[in-house]
């Protein structure tokens, strides 16, 4: 079973105080729900899968991603997309440029530009690309975000707490486009929330932390 | 925001203060009358700041002067136009009394052209009580670069061009303009001079001219329409000479001072100074190898005498002559002639001093690298100041300003 | 009491320039200078124009960009690792360091005959050193070299002041879970945003490069030097009729500069768009190469300055020392009880000059936020401009007629109008460096405070102003440090009389005297690092049994 992303004796600890244990395994196209109060550790869980530990903390155990040790590889070699609460728009581009921000290289200019617009209008938001990111709202912006992420083709997604900031109208509809999408795209999935309705549409295995 | 009424009131205090003292005309013959007003003032000394020697003896005719209640305050200086600069903008302001330059010291063009622009106050240098020991007959006292004095400055140390060189680099040291190129040629990169309008570089271009003019007797009269004609065979030596110098000529030390320390630091072989005893002090500061020694050219080198001068709207004139004074008296000519101090040579008569004070002068060791007055020779005369203006100006055009 | 300060110091810091530049202008069109003769022909027809000018400008695009560069490869490259917080640690007294002892030092090391020559001299048993033209070139890249490393420190600890407004790490985070980078990444997505917080500081940094001329002088070339250098020849020239010729070439170097500033806002404009190009392309940025370039520019920064100021030292107790040796052959204490005692003295004035024009500064800042605080009188934007503005107008042109002009009201130079002159540029600084915090402060407090009954003025006074402590000392320490530095301002303005570390510093250099020169320019950086110690210092034991006033 190599394919998907592997916790395995994974601990947590900040000085000598052991923040969390985990051990899973999640297979492409799946999504893990990590549930627990805030100060959990939950976030700094997700920092030790990216590569980016705070030097505070100290982080061991084992994390593969389809049968590669990811240990001592930097965040931008992991292929780990990563979803916030804010989608995190960069505001000195368009709307276009975020999304292509992180196209993997190759192509024409023509091409990616052609990319970037079908992913537009995949979202409903044709003709949205010359845009300040400003002016988009909440709902908007996180669909450009999980967009930005999926066209940056990574091989298992990171969701941190990724409804919170939506007002209850949009987060069912956005939760159902993020999930639809990303089992769309195959890949590992880990959820990282303390709103059950999150864990329940996620409709897979959850870890209860305390 | 007491702060601004204070300031305020300061500042008008100030300025009452020194608008009290420098009002009363002062006369320099009633010389108990300028002792009198002296008390109390404080006297600003514009002088050239770029050697600590020479600031070292500022510092101690300052506490010569403290003795006589006089507070000097030696303003140091890049270069002396900045003090006649400073006079001419308060002439220009309308400041013609209570002026912010006491003294100045001062020779050559800015003499000149603060003269010609009744910019001095005087005479005064005559009715100085020390002016008794002046070596009047002897030394160039009474005209400065060929223009008289008349009493608006008051000499104080006599400068000759030397030439410096380390003996454990050069044994036999070029004597004449046409020996110094060829040397240039044989070690190229290990001579040059400072940049002129520098005063110590404009000489050295003057000294270079008198070697080789064909008729040097014409540089004592104001430069006309002979001009071109005398300084052609100058230019042309120095084309020559400028590939051939340190940094093939397209750069040049700042100053006099900075030329030892290129010896020291083993960049030039060959350099020059316009006080004898220079190298000997600079030795004995640690600033120069003890191999450093000092010569003359054949046809001998250009000397002239330092002055100070008080510029007419001084707010210290009393003050300022007290200066003056001590600075003429057989104790500081003769500590400005020590070698670990100035090594100046003295403007005074040896013949006219009291005794003990000749023995004093008779018993002083001169140094290591200076050369007794037998040696030194006959100091040639500066040319007319309006030579010195002419060639800095052209030197600027054609060697300062790489296109 | 409160009401009339804001206003007090827009006169304080746009007076003085707007005065100063009708001082200059009229001059220069032959009024004011009587037998001034058609003084822009005369600049105009100076054959070292050209070069002159073209010296200025490379001096100043190069210093302003290597330090903007390396301040933005050292974040980008390093930020967040240990190798940042060594080099944070040994660029910050860099910054403190004034100009032109900086520049006395790094003389000493590039020069041919200096250290860095020495080692292969004394490998290879050289007895004369190699005629190069390194320190002084033509083309003014040494002067630049050592502008780069005085301003880079200046930029990274403007960039670093400006980083919490962009939300670096998040926004890192995501760059690089999208692919890019650490350089690539910190380049694409932050390093706009933070371009935008510290463009004044950057077009500071390229006027002053433009037109400094304590470390032009020092590092410069001279056949012709820089032309910030050159007016100020023509400012001291004897001929009374130079002064028209240098206020129109103050005026030329001020046309120039505004040049260069529009020019850089274009350039910023194209680098903007290749950045957009660059960003859809996808491609990513020689990472290895771009983190080693920042780490070289960085750490050469603080070495040269650094090693430079303790060659300073060892010279200031050398006894001899020739070329090629490393070391002086004795150590002696002469230097120092030669020029020790003038130089202690000289410091003590440039310190009351510092703290005066320090205090003022601070009077009028803190008024000024208080009012902002209490009736909403906000500086406006446009006032940061203003705030820059005595900054960014080149000190040669308008400090010429700042010195004409009391003339005319006969008020001759004097060491308050040095002060005034000092308040000028401290003032800028102070406020920039004490807004953060004062605006940052936690207001509820003073809502508690009212609560309780107090009045607005003993919460500023025994609340606020207290809690700030840190803050104040910093900021003060900054005031200083700039005070310490001004060199133009005290030559001009003091008329010459007034002799501050930096005039005298800056005088020696001519002569060459290293040993002078070392307790000078030791003193000088001394005077400045000194108030930076008692910021750090003071806090930690005054409130030494205050936990929540640490890391404050």
């Amino acid at each position: 079973m190599a394919e998907g992303l592997h916790l395995e004796g994974i601990r947590i600890a900040r000085g000598d105080v052991t923040l969390l244990r985990v051990d899973a395994h999640i297979a492409p196209g799946e999504v893990l729900t990590l549930m627990g109060p805030s100060g959990s550790g939950k976030s700094t869980l997700l920092s030790y899968v990216m590569g980016d530990l705070p030097r505070a903390f100290r982080g061991t155990g084992r994390v593969t991603l389809d049968g590669r040790d990811l240990a001592g590889l930097p965040p931008e070699a992991r292929r780990i997309g990563l979803l916030h609460q804010d989608p995190l728009l960069f505001p000195h581009l368009s709307v276009a440029a975020n999304l292509a921000f992180g196209l993997p290289r190759g192509g024409t200019r023509a091409e990616r530009r052609a990319t970037v617009d079908t992913a537009l209008s995949q979202i409903g938001l044709d003709g949205y690309g010359h845009r300040d990111p400003a002016t988009l709202s909440g709902g908007q912006g996180a669909r450009v975000a999980l967009m930005r992420v999926l066209l940056s083709r990574p091989r298992a997604l990171l969701l941190d707490e990724p409804f919170s900031k939506l007002d209850a109208a949009r987060r069912g509809q956005t939760r159902d486009l993020v999930f639809t999408r990303a089992r769309e795209a195959g890949v590992p999935i880990l959820l990282v929330t303390h709103d059950a309705a999150d864990a329940q549409a996620a409709a897979g295995p959850v870890i209860e932390l305390s | 925001m007491r702060f601004i009424p204070t300031l305020a009131a300061l500042l008008v205090a100030t300025n009452l203060a020194n608008a009290q003292s420098g009002a009363a005309a002062i006369d320099p013959a009633d010389w108990e009358a300028v002792t009198e007003a002296a008390e109390g003032q404080t006297v600003y000394w514009h002088a050239w700041g770029g050697s600590t020697a020479t600031n070292d003896f500022i510092a101690w005719i300052g506490d010569q002067a403290a003795e006589q209640g006089v507070t000097l305050e030696h303003v140091k200086l890049a270069d002396t136009a900045d003090a006649v600069g400073a006079v001419l903008t308060e002439k220009q302001a309308g400041r013609d009394a209570d002026g912010s330059v006491d003294l100045i010291w001062i020779n050559g063009a800015n003499f000149a052209a603060m003269k010609e622009a009744d910019l001095l106050f005087g005479p005064f240098a005559e009715q100085l009580p020390n002016w008794q020991y002046v070596d009047v007959e002897g030394k160039t006292v009474r005209t400065d670069f060929t223009v008289p004095t008349e009493g608006y400055e008051s000499p104080w140390a006599m400068a000759q061009l030397v030439m410096v060189h380390d003996s454990a680099r050069v044994e036999e040291p070029p004597r004449t303009a046409e020996a110094l190129l060829d040397w240039a040629q044989a070690n190229p990169g290990r001579f040059t001079y400072p940049q002129p309008p520098d005063f110590l570089g404009t000489t050295f271009l003057k000294q270079m001219l008198i070697e080789l003019a064909e008729d040097p007797a014409v540089l004592q009269e104001p430069a006309g329409d002979n001009y071109e004609a005398v300084t052609e065979p100058l230019w042309a030596w120095l084309d020559t000479l400028t590939p051939l110098l340190w940094r093939e000529g397209r750069a040049y030390p700042e100053t006099g001072p900075r030329m030892l320390h290129l010896i020291n630091d083993g960049e030039t072989d060959l350099s020059f100074s316009f006080s004898p005893g220079e190298a000997s002090t600079a030795i004995a500061n640690f600033e120069l190898p003890e191999s450093v020694r000092t010569y003359v050219l054949d046809g001998g080198t250009i000397g002239n005498a330092s002055f100070v001068a008080i510029p007419y709207n001084s707010s210290a004139k009393a003050g300022a002559m007290v200066v003056a004074d001590i600075i003429l008296s057989p104790e500081a000519q003769l500590r400005a002639q020590m070698p670990d101090v100035l090594g100046y040579g003295t403007v005074l008569d040896m013949e006219k001093l009291p005794r003990a004070d000749r023995a004093a002068f008779d018993a002083l060791e001169l140094g290591i690298a200076t050369l007794s007055p037998a040696e030194l020779g006959q100091a040639l005369p500066e040319p007319h100041p309006t030579w010195a203006t002419r060639i800095a100006a052209d030197w600027v055009d054609r060697y300062g300003v790489a296109p | 009491m409160l009401r009339p300060l804001p206003l007090l110091t827009t006169l304080v810091l746009a007076g003085p320039v707007l005065f100063g530049l009708a001082g200059t202008i009229l001059p220069a069109f032959g009024y004011l200078v009587p037998g001034a003769d058609r003084p822009f022909a005369h600049v105009l027809e100076w054959p070292g124009l050209p070069r002159a000018l073209a010296v200025s400008v490379i001096s100043g695009v190069l210093a302003t960009l290597g330090a903007l560069a390396g301040a933005a490869l050292i974040l980008a490259g390093w930020y967040g690792t240990r190798a940042f917080g060594w080099l944070e640690r040994v660029l910050s007294p860099v910054l403190a360091v004034p100009h032109a002892a900086a520049a006395l030092g790094f003389a000493f090391l590039i020069a041919p005959s200096g250290w860095v020559a020495r080692i292969p001299a004394v490998a290879l048993g050289w007895e004369r050193a190699p005629d190069l033209l390194i320190l002084g070139d033509r083309w003014g890249l040494s002067l630049a070299a050592g502008l780069i490393a005085k301003e880079l420190p200046f930029l990274l600890l403007m960039m670093l002041a400006a980083l919490p407004q962009v939300d670096a790490p998040a926004r890192l985070r995501v760059a690089r879970s999208l692919g890019q980078g650490r350089v690539a990444a910190w380049a694409k997505a932050i390093f706009p945003g933070l371009y935008a917080q510290v463009r004044l500081p950057v077009l500071v940094v390229l006027v002053f490069g433009m037109t400094n001329v304590d470390v032009a002088v020092i590092l410069g070339p001279s056949t012709p030097p820089p032309l910030a250098v050159q007016v100020t020849r023509w400012m001291t020239d004897p001929d009374l009729a130079m002064r028209a010729v240098a206020a129109a070439g103050g005026l030329a170097l001020l046309t120039a500069t505004l040049g260069i500033l529009l020019l850089w806002l274009l350039a910023e404009r194209l680098a903007g768009r290749i950045g957009r190009a660059w960003i859809w392309s996808g491609h990513g940025a020689p990472e290895g190469a771009l983190r080693g370039a920042g780490l070289v520019l960085g750490g050469g920064s603080a070495v040269m300055v650094l090693v430079g100021l303790a060659a300073l030292a060892l010279w200031s107790v050398a006894a001899r020392w020739s070329y090629p040796d490393l070391a002086p052959e004795v150590l002696t204490w002469r230097s120092w009880s030669r020029f020790g005692p003038d130089m202690a003295e000289v410091a003590l004035l440039t310190l009351v000059i510092a703290a005066a024009a320090t205090l003022v500064s601070l009077f009028l800042v803190i008024g000024c936020l208080e009012a902002e605080h209490r009736f909403g009188l906000t500086l406006s934007q446009r006032a940061l401009w203003l705030l820059y503005l005595p900054l960014l107008v080149p000190q040669v042109a308008f400090l010429p007629g700042l010195q004409l002009l009391p003339l005319k009201l006969g008020l001759g130079p004097s060491v308050w109008l040095v002060l005034a002159g000092h308040v000028v540029f401290v003032l800028p600084y102070v406020f920039l460096s004490l807004a953060g915090p004062f605006r940052a402060w936690d207001g509820r407090l003073a809502a508690v405070a009212a609560g309780l009954g107090t009045s607005p003025n003993r919460v500023l006074w025994h609340i606020r102003l207290p809690m700030l402590t840190g803050a104040l000392l910093v900021a003060a320490a900054i005031g200083v440090a700039v005070s310490v530095g001004q060199y133009l301002p005290t030559l001009l303005l003091g008329g010459g009389r007034v002799t501050t570390l930096v005039t005298e510093a800056v005088a020696l250099s001519s002569g060459g005297d290293r040993r002078a020169i070392g307790v000078w320019g030791l003193g000088q950086a001394g005077a400045a690092l000194l108030p930076f110690a008692l910021a750090l210092v003071v806090p930690a034991i005054v409130f030494r049994n205050r936990r929540g006033m640490r890391h404050g």
